[in-house]
């Protein structure tokens, strides 16, 4: 393997790294807070991508410039987080969080069924495709590959941005100390009066909407199908659990590896390119069951 | 003593089974379909336009005065509802004749099953050449045609209009039909041009959302000719990544399935790139286009989805054309009001039909011979996709092995003259 295509292999990782993170971003975050597993995630990516490709279909019908492609998909994030995420905590996880923690696992597998078909009653089945945003961006050329600016240098930024973003919004304002307080220790956070049901609500609104965020960005790489949702739940929990349960730059660590050892794969041996992502949970797991960053007692964000 | 019973009266019951029987209210037709999952880019244009076909026909009076009424089991739900259901259908159900299934995997599992239960079955859409060359059938057949022929037939366009390459690469869904129709491509281009270098073998899992990193390493690669024998979301993405990209601009994209994806992927599939139709479907059919029959499907069709119809159309056309062709056959054969089991297995064996496309027959191993119709992708502006040009139509027959020959081996016997050998009509468009 000669370093040109080291570097087109790890230019590949890098993009496809970034686009798992931002997915995997939101369910840790829900998972260091409000200690549930939501498989409903994977029903609000696709939503959130579902939802991009209609509103951006439709503006662009209304004769907007494609560039308009891109505050529509921080629209769509918005609406799926509001409309979907908070009711969806506000309605049902509330009143199960006391309980074990298969039934959790059930509810929000059972949200993601119903909304699974949800989206087959609103989308239907045809896969639909919608790049202006992509295109708009035009191409950049490099070793003699051509790839897109928008996954060579725009899904990277952002998912930096959303890592960075997030770390400084936890740590150094108000909002964020309180989360880190509830999910230190709920009992004692709502004993010096900080309202723990506002906390979960305001994070599982954030982490569905970066769900959302995550498919609206996906969505003009990517034909629009149904069960593209199963699809990312599995490979955001495979990441989510290797960095270990609840550890955002930890998340940001194991998307980069499952990334990159999936685009190695295709250029050393392809045959196993759909297994790497599980063999490195697996390896991961094996060597630390709490995962790469997790600790085996207190789980912090 | 309850056994002895049965058996008489079994005894008893057989010689009356070569007699006709009585004239039921409705010919039931259980149709497997999928209403569910990636493949219903497929099952759902056939569910619709059945409803057309079963709709025309019962308003000309059905056969012999007997309404067909088709009930949908989804191939979706998975293997094991599919086999309840289709047995149910069967069984108590009161289904006269199935029609399953859209998977080759559906197919391997229920053509026996069809057997099992002695219901007459046409395996109307599904690929795998294997069936009839594992296994004798009496009750199944298959009113289309199979991998082997699809892909011989992409070959031959291939050589035919790009007799100079030099490489190759294959991006296939990593499932049976992926594997098994690049294993039939492969086979032909080593006989027939045995000097092409296969550069890559990529196997993404089916229903990828990603193709980036098989795209940069094409780039990489060059390699003349890229084959994808991908189809529904899968084709639709690998080509408009690879178009965003620049790969259509410098490999020419060999697409057996595309036609079912040219309205979907609009302007992204550039001129200059071969496309099938897995047999000759093709809404704007060279022979067919100006027929009456043609043209009037088409705008219903197009009335009632708002579609263009994509090949699995023209498979369940197919399969409704054999069903109806089998039962008036068998009527007038027989002379009776309505045909027993046995006089119609006996009408299909052999049987001559038309759906949308060209006539097909079924040969003695109960395989249609069907046509196949490749071409060239074009954006003329007259749609808002792209079209074809420079369509070449494939008479089925030199298509397929001889009847009891396994398609590998039969291919491995062929040499570089089969491409001329073949009987082929050339279009502009």
């Amino acid at each position: 393997m000669n370093l040109t295509i080291f570097l087109l292999a790890l230019f590949d990782g890098i993009s496809y790294a970034a686009l798992v993170f931002i997915v995997a971003l939101g369910l840790t975050l829900i998972f260091g807070v409000m200690r549930i597993l939501n498989i409903a995630h994977g029903s609000l990516y696709a939503i959130g991508a579902y939802a991009t490709v209609s509103l951006t279909g439709f503006f662009l019908a209304l004769g907007f410039a494609p560039v308009f492609a891109f505050p529509l998909m921080l629209v769509s994030a918005v609406l799926v987080g509001v409309l979907l995420g908070g009711p969806i905590e506000w309605l049902l996880l509330r009143r199960i969080y006391d309980k074990p923690e298969v039934l959790q696992l059930l509810v929000t597998f059972a949200v993601f069924m119903i909304l699974e078909d949800v989206q087959r009653l609103v989308w239907g089945t045809q896969p639909y495709f919608q790049a202006s945003a992509l295109q708009a961006l035009g191409n950049v050329t490099v070793f003699g590959v051509t790839y897109t600016v928008y996954q060579l240098i725009l899904l990277p930024m952002v998912a930096i941005g959303l890592l960075l973003g997030l770390r400084f919004f936890l740590r150094h304002t108000v909002i964020g100390k309180l989360i880190l307080a509830t999910t230190e220790d709920r009992e004692a956070a709502q004993s010096i009066g900080i309202d723990a049901e506002r906390v979960f609500l305001f994070t599982f609104t954030v982490g569905a909407v970066l769900a959302g965020l995550g498919g609206a960005l996906a969505s003009p790489t990517t034909s629009i199908l149904p069960g593209m949702g199963a699809d990312m739940i599995v490979l955001s929990f495979a990441v989510v659990a290797t960095a270990g349960l609840g550890q955002i730059g930890g998340a940001a660590v194991a998307a980069l590896m499952i990334g990159l050892g999936r685009s190695f794969a295709v250029y050393v041996w392809p045959e196993v390119a759909v297994l790497v992502p599980y063999l490195i949970m697996v390896l991961v797991l094996l060597v630390r069951p709490e995962g790469l960053f997790g600790s085996p007692v207190a789980r912090k964000i | 003593m309850k056994n002895l019973l049965t058996s008489s009266a079994l005894c008893m019951a057989l010689p009356m089974a070569a007699w006709a029987a009585d004239k039921p209210e409705t010919l039931k037709i259980g149709m497997t379909t999928f209403l569910t999952g990636s493949a219903s880019v497929f099952g759902v244009p056939a569910r619709d336009a059945m409803d057309i076909f079963v709709e025309n026909r019962n308003a000309e009076g059905g056969i012999n005065g007997v309404p067909i009424e088709v009930t949908y089991i989804d191939e979706g739900a998975g293997a094991e509802a599919l086999t309840s259901e289709f047995r149910r259908m069967a069984d108590s159900g009161g289904a006269e004749v199935m029609l399953a299934a859209i998977s080759s995997g559906n197919c391997q599992t229920l053509a026996p099953l069809a057997e099992d239960l002695k219901v007459p079955n046409l395996m109307w859409d599904c690929g795998t050449q294997r069936i009839f060359e594992e296994a004798d059938y009496e009750y199944v057949f298959r009113p289309q045609g199979n991998a082997t022929s699809e892909m011989l037939a992409a070959v031959a366009y291939l050589l035919k209009t790009h007799p100079d390459f030099e490489t190759i690469a294959v991006v296939n869904q990593d499932y049976a039909w992926g594997r098994d129709s690049w294993e039939i491509f492969h086979t032909a281009l080593e006989v027939m041009k045995p000097d092409v270098e296969v550069v890559g073998e990529f196997f993404p899992k089916f229903g990828s959302p990603d193709f980036s990193t098989e795209i940069s390493r094409l780039q990489a690669l060059r390699p003349d000719v890229v084959l994808s024998t991908s189809w529904g979301g899968d084709l639709d993405t690998f080509v408009q990544q690879a178009f965003q990209r620049g790969l259509m601009n410098t490999s020419t994209f060999v697409l057996p399935l595309a036609e079912s994806s040219l309205e979907r992927l609009g302007n992204a599939l550039p001129a200059g790139h071969i496309i099938g139709a897995r047999g000759d479907h093709y809404f704007l059919h060279p022979e067919r286009r100006e027929d009456e029959d043609f043209t009037s499907f088409m705008a219903q069709y197009k009335e009632a989805t708002g579609g263009i119809p994509v090949y699995s159309v023209f498979h369940a056309s197919q399969a409704f054309a054999a069903l109806t062709a089998a039962y008036e056959k068998a009527i007038a054969d027989n002379d009776v009001d309505w045909p027993s089991e046995e006089q119609l297995l006996a009408a299909l064996d052999g049987l001559e039909f038309q759906g949308l496309g060209r006539k097909l027959h079924l040969r003695e191993d109960h395989q249609g011979v069907e046509s196949q119709l490749m071409g060239t992708s074009v954006q003329t502006g007259e749609y808002p996709f792209a079209t074809l040009e420079n369509i070449m139509i494939f008479d089925g027959e030199g298509l397929l092995p001889p009847v009891g020959e396994e398609s590998t081996a039969w291919i491995r016997t062929l040499d570089a003259g089969f491409v001329d050998s073949l009987s082929v009509e050339t279009y502009e468009n």
